[in-house]
């Protein structure tokens, strides 16, 4: 499934929603985005991952990215993401950066 | 991703599509730059090179970029590539030169060669999964990226002498069902069982080779259990900079260096540091029928020990030699530490067969070899533990005589054989026995005890329980008609050759067990336990299990329950050195009373207090620790007595009496049933009698003085 992204902006929250299959060619998207949203104040990103099927390293990559280019003090959410990414995160440690929820506002 | 081109950073060359300029010639390997990747390689004979592009797992190359002759310097490629997707892209040389392995030449520039330099390697991403034979680039040079969010890590520089090491395969250890852990066999599932490592009181895992290797290397089907071997201990490297994507539950996804990097991390915060055991003596080349993956392609003659008619010195036993002390294979080691010291926050590294690494270009020891001492003086590895096994395949041993500068420790073989022809029953042992308690004096008199890594189990050769369960090694399954692996094992099976029924003899087995485990934790020096031999793993006499992806090499978690009482005795004796400074001392015992306690710091006694039988039919020795002399006098702690019996029949140890109203209490008595046999830091029961103790038949008694 070909990758999608919606992004709003209100409240110095990022909501982005996520759909498809996240590989290094839609990381581009991904990270096009984020690059939009630095340019804004933000304090939180919400990254709505219900129907996002696959997030390959690039995919984890942006997100550390999105933590370096808007700062440490960016609160990352992710919602609903599934189980494989889930794993994918904790494997490699990036659960520490993130918190995952079930809805937000948690 | 940027999108302003830097006026320093723009393509004056375009071919296929691609656009390129002129690159940097160091550092070498691959390095991403604004907008581009810089590629650079060196190669001595080299007459011209390619450089070879492909987008992740397919077939053909996109692109073939022949670097132009005004791009190399000296002997050095070098070339910026600009636009490429470095998530996707994996990359090697062509080499063009001369095929003349007479002259040392075996360019081929069909081959398509992976980067030494590269820091990560496509090809082998899940553990035994079946490769394209017909690959043409089975081994792909990958980047990596340096994102990896260390908040406040750094390597731990917990001093020597305080460590506990456990040698652990990363697959062996969790691999085993029983281990109940997701992703097993992985860098990740290590971090699972963080908590039972704090537990049983290690503070620093050495990590079995985790360098990117080939675990289809000469496998082939066992002739004689139908199973197949495979390259399981990994001791054949493919490249030198890469974390094995195998060992990572998300090598299929490229992301093996940030498993890697988490799981140093979570050790690192658990106070367990990391020591890597490093194959910097061969490669996964073999000799002049093997495969040309890297180094052989790109210059033979520079990174390989030639004879003079062109073959492999094969010093290592695998049929190649690196050539370590060339000066461009010693910096690529050098840098090759730094990377995974500065990178990865690796505390120290083991070296096997190390040796050769002393050798200069022709085999011949060096007196002074360059590379040893440029890694001992190297400001980045500084506070990196360096140890080496002090001997190679070609009949260098160096165990005592290692050039170590004042920094390397060694794998001491010889305090593993005298404690295990003690623990046997051999007689004319006291004295080395005298010596392996002391952090072996006689060998490493201008070192200090530090430089002794004392050990009596290893992965190579037979488990601890094996030590006690078999006199013959039983290699049978790996195929070689048990011809392979060593036969100077100084094992006893305590009367039955494997498995038995028999209570006693089983039990005399868990003793002998315990026995090993007192005298290592008691020893100046640095202890070596192997995993696994905390829960007493058998290999069934196998004691050269390399090549077995089974239940020979992978760690029953089951035997936490059947051998309990061994788990619960490794657990205390380690937390007992840990509570007992006198047992950690950065220095030799001077045999005097120093600090005016009236004892001097070490004493030797047997079954008479005071007179320890030296004589060659003795199987008897104690010695006791004056508490006063902990670390050289500067801290107080208890005294400590430990007897040592190895004869059959149980003796009388007749005690020296403490000092200040001082009074022996009870810590550990092997001969006694589990809950009797070790008690907790402060829970020792005080002796009915201080002057003497029964000694059990080949038990091992420790008392401390307070």
């Amino acid at each position: 499934m070909a990758f999608q992204i919606e992004s709003v902006v209100e409240n110095q929250i990022a909501k982005l929603t996520l759909h498809g299959e996240l590989d290094s060619l839609s990381a581009r998207v991904f990270q096009t985005e984020i690059e939009k949203i630095a340019n804004q104040s933000i304090d939180s990103l919400v990254l709505d991952m219900e129907n996002l099927n696959f997030m390959s390293s690039a995919g984890l990559r942006v997100l550390i990215y999105s933590k370096q280019k808007i700062g440490p003090k960016l609160s990352i959410y992710i919602v609903k993401p599934q189980e494989l990414i889930v794993d994918t995160l904790v494997k490699t440690g990036l659960q520490h950066s993130v918190t995952i929820v079930d809805q937000y506002p948690v | 991703m940027a999108t302003d081109i830097r006026i320093d950073y723009y393509p004056t060359h375009e071919q296929q599509g691609i656009k390129f300029r002129r690159g940097h010639v160091l550092p070498f390997g691959a390095t991403m730059v604004p907008n581009g990747i810089n590629f650079s390689i060196y190669s001595s004979e080299a007459i011209d090179c390619t450089l070879v592009l492909f987008e992740r797992g397919e077939a053909q190359p996109f692109a073939e970029i022949r670097f132009p002759e005004e791009f190399r310097t000296g002997n050095v490629y070098s070339m910026i590539v600009f636009d490429l997707d470095y998530e996707r892209l994996e990359y090697g040389y062509r080499m063009d030169g001369p095929f003349k392995p007479e002259e040392g030449h075996r360019f081929d520039k069909s081959i398509i060669l992976s980067d030494p330099y590269a820091k990560a390697i496509g090809g082998r991403d899940s553990w035994l999964a079946t490769p394209n034979w017909d690959n043409i680039y089975p081994y792909r040079s990958r980047l990596v990226f340096e994102d990896f969010d260390w908040e406040t890590d750094h390597p731990l520089e917990t001093p020597i002498e305080d460590l506990v090491i456990y040698e652990m395969h990363v697959r062996g250890f969790t691999q085993h069902p029983s281990s109940k852990v997701k992703n097993p066999g992985t860098f990740a599932a290590i971090r699972s069982k963080i908590a039972y490592l704090k537990e049983l009181g290690i503070n620093c895992v050495e990590l079995m080779p985790i360098y990117e290797f080939d675990e289809w290397e000469n496998s082939k089907e066992n002739p004689v259990t139908g199973g197949l071997i495979v390259n399981f201990w990994g001791y054949s490297t493919v490249n030198f900079f890469s974390p094995k994507a195998g060992y990572a539950a998300t090598g299929k996804f490229g992301m093996q260096v940030d498993e890697l990097k988490t799981l140093v991390k979570e050790l690192h915060k658990n106070g367990i540091e990391v020591m890597l055991d490093v194959v910097f003596n061969h490669t996964a080349e073999g000799d002049h029928r093997g495969h040309t993956i890297s180094f052989r392609g790109i210059d033979n003659k520079t990174y390989y020990m030639l004879t003079p008619e062109g073959y492999y010195f094969n010093f290592s036993g695998t049929g190649n030699t690196l050539n370590c002390n060339n000066p461009v294979v010693r910096n690529m080691v050098l840098d090759c530490l730094r990377y995974w010291a500065a990178d990865y926050h690796i505390d120290g590294f083991r070296f096997d067969l190390a040796a050769i690494l002393g050798r200069d270009q022709n085999g011949a020891p060096l007196s002074n070899p360059p590379l040893l001492e440029s890694l001992a003086y190297d400001p980045i590895l500084a506070k990196c533990k360096l140890v080496a096994e002090a001997w190679d395949a070609g009949g260098l041993y160096q165990v005592g005589s290692f050039p170590a500068y004042g920094r390397w420790a060694e794998w001491n073989g010889k305090y593993r054989d005298s404690i295990r022809k003690f623990l046997k029953g051999d007689e004319g042992l006291i004295g080395e026995l005298a010596q392996c308690i002391q952090g072996w004096p006689d060998l490493y008199h201008y070192r200090g005890p530090t430089a002794s890594i004392n050990f009596i189990s290893c992965h190579d050769g037979f488990t601890l329980y094996d030590l006690f369960a078999y006199n013959e090694k039983h290699n049978e399954a790996n195929g070689e008609n048990n011809n392979d692996g060593g036969n100077d094992n100084h094992s006893w099976n305590c009367g039955v050759e494997g498995e038995t029924d028999d209570a006693f003899i089983n039990q005399l087995r868990h003793k002998q067990i315990k026995n090993a485990l007192s005298i290592l934790m008691v020893s100046q020096g640095v202890p070596m336990i192997l995993s696994g031999d905390e829960v007493g793993v058998t290999k069934s006499g196998n004691n050269n299990t390399y090549c077995h992806d089974n239940e020979l090499n992978w760690m029953d978690w089951g035997l936490l329950e059947k051998n309990a009482d061994i788990y619960y005795f490794a657990q205390r004796i380690t937390r007992f050195r840990r509570a007992h400074p006198v047992l950690r001392s950065r220095t030799h015992f001077q045999h005097r009373d120093y600090v005016g306690s009236g004892y001097p710091d070490i004493s030797f006694h047997g079954t008479q207090a005071w007179h320890a039988d030296f004589s060659a039919s003795s199987r008897c020795l104690a010695f006791m620790l004056d508490g006063a002399h902990a670390k050289s006098g500067t801290i107080e702690d208890d005294s400590v007595y430990v007897a040592m019996n190895s004869y059959w029949d149980a003796l009388y140890y007749e005690l020296p009496i403490l000092p200040n109203g001082r009074s022996w209490y009870l810590a550990v008595n092997t001969d006694m049933p589990t809950g009797q046999d070790i008690y907790d830091i402060g829970k020792e029961p005080k002796l009915d009698d201080q002057g003497r103790f029964l000694v059990g038949g080949r038990a091992t008694v420790i008392l401390i003085g307070k």
